[in-house]
């Protein structure tokens, strides 16, 4: 025999007296799952109590490397061309304009300069909000043009890598940005100035195959997936499941491609000291 | 002789050619004009599906179970005078990735390229022609040791990608790319490329650097299979065929888009169906590039390998 008997089925609230209960007040993170206020959580740069180092975009990035948070973007206008009149279920052109307009963004890349501790650097930075960070042509002449610029100005470079790898849209003129990108780090490298690779959570596919791994020094966030091909391929390809912790940067860096991790607290200081140590 | 689907056609007057032949043995009677005319008949289809190949039948060509691989191409090219060398100095000889001096009419050459199986047991042992990161590492040792003796470079490009295996990642697969790519901007000699088949992504590109990249006819180059590209557009594998045409793969595509300087024409039907013809084109390739290359100063030469990949892209500004 049951005490309470429930009189009426279902919801019954009307949607216009449901409780607002506002969007982003909380952050729950997907490791701990922890509650935390998300205040608290961005005073934290989204890093939460475990160590769990949420992704965030470029602009993120450069308000907690940048000196007052000051920098100057270059190449703001640059954008994609559809030069194959690729259409899957959405033409190129349609899913490009639609995820300009959501993001805001003009392509997976953003290039700026400014200043880490006084020290001047050029920043490529992947955004991986635009089509997965997928690198097509404007990606690659986005570097480039970086590239030249750190040439004419003798300045240190990096990229933040965050990328699902090459843009299929573009086929094999994505797959050439991988050449391009690797021919223009060789004439930084000729010029003798720094190049530094940090990779983030996730860098796969022709991006950790270029670019990524060439740098003068390779790091990583912690727990960032880093690989070439994706886990589901790699399952896929040995058909057993993969061992906990594969392919992320502790693995990566154990097995020789980093020579660091730097939790996103000490990221600046790091970054600031690595360059010093190139100039002094 | 093994027909892909839309070969089929040939396959009725191969047989009756056959059975001509046998004919013509048997009763000892004169039957070359009905040869003749079925030889006719032959080439007039071949011309026939040459001409209204789509791009997935190209696709289909470039894995034709005749076609001749790499290790083919070298031994009739250098006329078996070919020293493979092995191993990458590190972890182990990557079997799916071959390299060696050979010696192409009086000059030495270096030849790299990815090595398929021609049966089960050897598909196995080759691993389908998909290197680790020591077959990279390996084809980039050869290369300086080209470089040492200024000794020019042929890369011979067949494969279905990169082995995306658990031990390939373990010893960086993406690294070893990575550092052939930038590497080979910075050698010294002259680097010619051939796609003879499959040219499948990174795994492709990684020995693709060079001052001359040509395609046969009937190979494709891109950044994606089209049966993946299709499993991940499309969310199937239904949509290979309509992938195939998506991804501008074919040699004619990937000339038109100015990303490859030479398409090297295949014997009717495609390169199975006459390898030595075959050879002999790709021989006459590879000695007039050497010819040109040679020519170039060391300088000017490394300036435009860069040059040309750079230019590679298309933006509004």
């Amino acid at each position: 025999m049951k005490w309470f008997n429930r009189l009426k089925k279902g919801i019954n609230t009307d949607t216009k007296d449901k409780k607002e209960i506002t969007e982003g007040l909380w952050f729950k993170c997907p490791s701990c799952k922890q509650v935390i206020a998300m205040d608290d959580h961005e005073a934290n740069l989204h890093v939460c109590e475990c160590g769990y180092h949420e992704r965030i975009n470029s602009k993120q990035y450069f308000e907690i490397l940048f000196d007052n948070n000051e920098y100057k973007e270059l190449n703001t206008k640059i954008t994609s061309g559809d030069p194959l009149e690729f259409t899957d279920t959405k033409k190129y052109t349609d899913r490009l304009e639609s995820v300009m307009k959501k993001t805001g963004l003009k392509d997976a890349i953003t290039t700026v300069v400014g200043e880490i501790n006084g020290n001047k650097i050029v920043i490529a930075s992947m955004n991986f909000e635009f089509i997965g960070g997928s690198m097509g042509s404007v990606v690659g002449e986005k570097i480039a043009k970086s590239i030249d610029y750190c040439i004419k100005h003798k300045l240190p470079f990096m990229i933040i890598s965050k990328s699902g790898g090459a843009r299929m849209m573009e086929a094999a003129i994505s797959l050439m940005q991988m050449a391009k990108t690797s021919a223009k780090l060789s004439q930084l490298a000729d010029a003798k100035l720094p190049y530094l690779s940090f990779l983030t959570d996730p860098t796969t596919g022709g991006v950790t195959a270029s670019f990524a791994m060439l740098g003068d020094v390779n790091f990583a966030e912690p727990g960032a997936l880093i690989g070439f091909a994706g886990p589901r391929v790699v399952k896929e390809t040995i058909g057993k499941d993969l061992p906990e912790g594969f392919q992320r940067s502790e693995f990566v860096l154990e097995h020789g491609f980093l020579d660091y991790i730097t939790p996103r607290k000490e990221l600046k200081e790091k970054i600031a000291l690595q360059l010093e140590m190139f100039k002094n | 002789m093994n027909l892909l689907d839309f070969e089929e056609p040939i396959g009725v007057l191969l047989e009756q050619l056959q059975k001509v032949e046998q004919v013509e043995k048997e009763s000892n009677v004169d039957m070359s004009k009905a040869k003749e005319d079925l030889q006719v008949q032959i080439d007039n289809k071949r011309k026939e599906i040459a001409e209204g190949l789509t791009p997935w039948q190209r696709v289909q060509l470039s894995r034709h179970p005749d076609r001749p691989y790499t290790l083919s191409y070298i031994e009739a090219i250098t006329k078996g005078s070919f020293i493979e060398l092995h191993g990458d100095r590190g972890v182990k000889d990557d079997k799916a990735m071959i390299g060696g001096f050979g010696n192409v009419d009086g000059k030495t050459v270096m030849f790299i390229g990815q090595q398929k199986g021609v049966n089960t047991k050897m598909r196995q042992f080759r691993n389908f022609g998909m290197a680790n990161p020591e077959g990279y590492r390996k084809a980039l040792r050869l290369m300086r040791l080209a470089e040492k003796f200024n000794k020019p470079i042929v890369t011979l490009i067949d494969t279905p990608g990169a082995f995306p295996g658990l031990e390939a990642e373990e010893r960086g697969q993406g690294e070893a790319i990575a550092r052939n790519l930038f590497e080979m901007f910075r050698i010294k000699v002259p680097i010619i490329c051939i796609v003879i088949g499959e040219g499948a992504s990174g795994g492709a590109l990684g020995i693709g650097i060079g001052d001359n990249i040509a395609m046969l006819e009937n190979s494709w180059y891109s950044v994606i299979s089209p049966e993946n590209c299709s499993t991940i557009l499309w969310r199937s594998w239904e949509y290979k065929q309509t992938a195939a045409e998506a991804l501008k793969l074919t040699s004619s595509d990937m000339k038109k888009n100015g990303l490859i300087d030479t398409i090297i024409k295949e014997p009717l039907g495609g390169a199975h169906v006459c390898p030595k013809k075959t050879f002999t084109s790709v021989k006459t390739h590879i000695k007039k590039q050497i010819k040109l290359l040679s020519n170039i100063e060391t300088d000017e030469l490394l300036n435009n390998r860069i040059a040309k990949f750079e230019k590679i892209g298309v933006f509004n500004e």
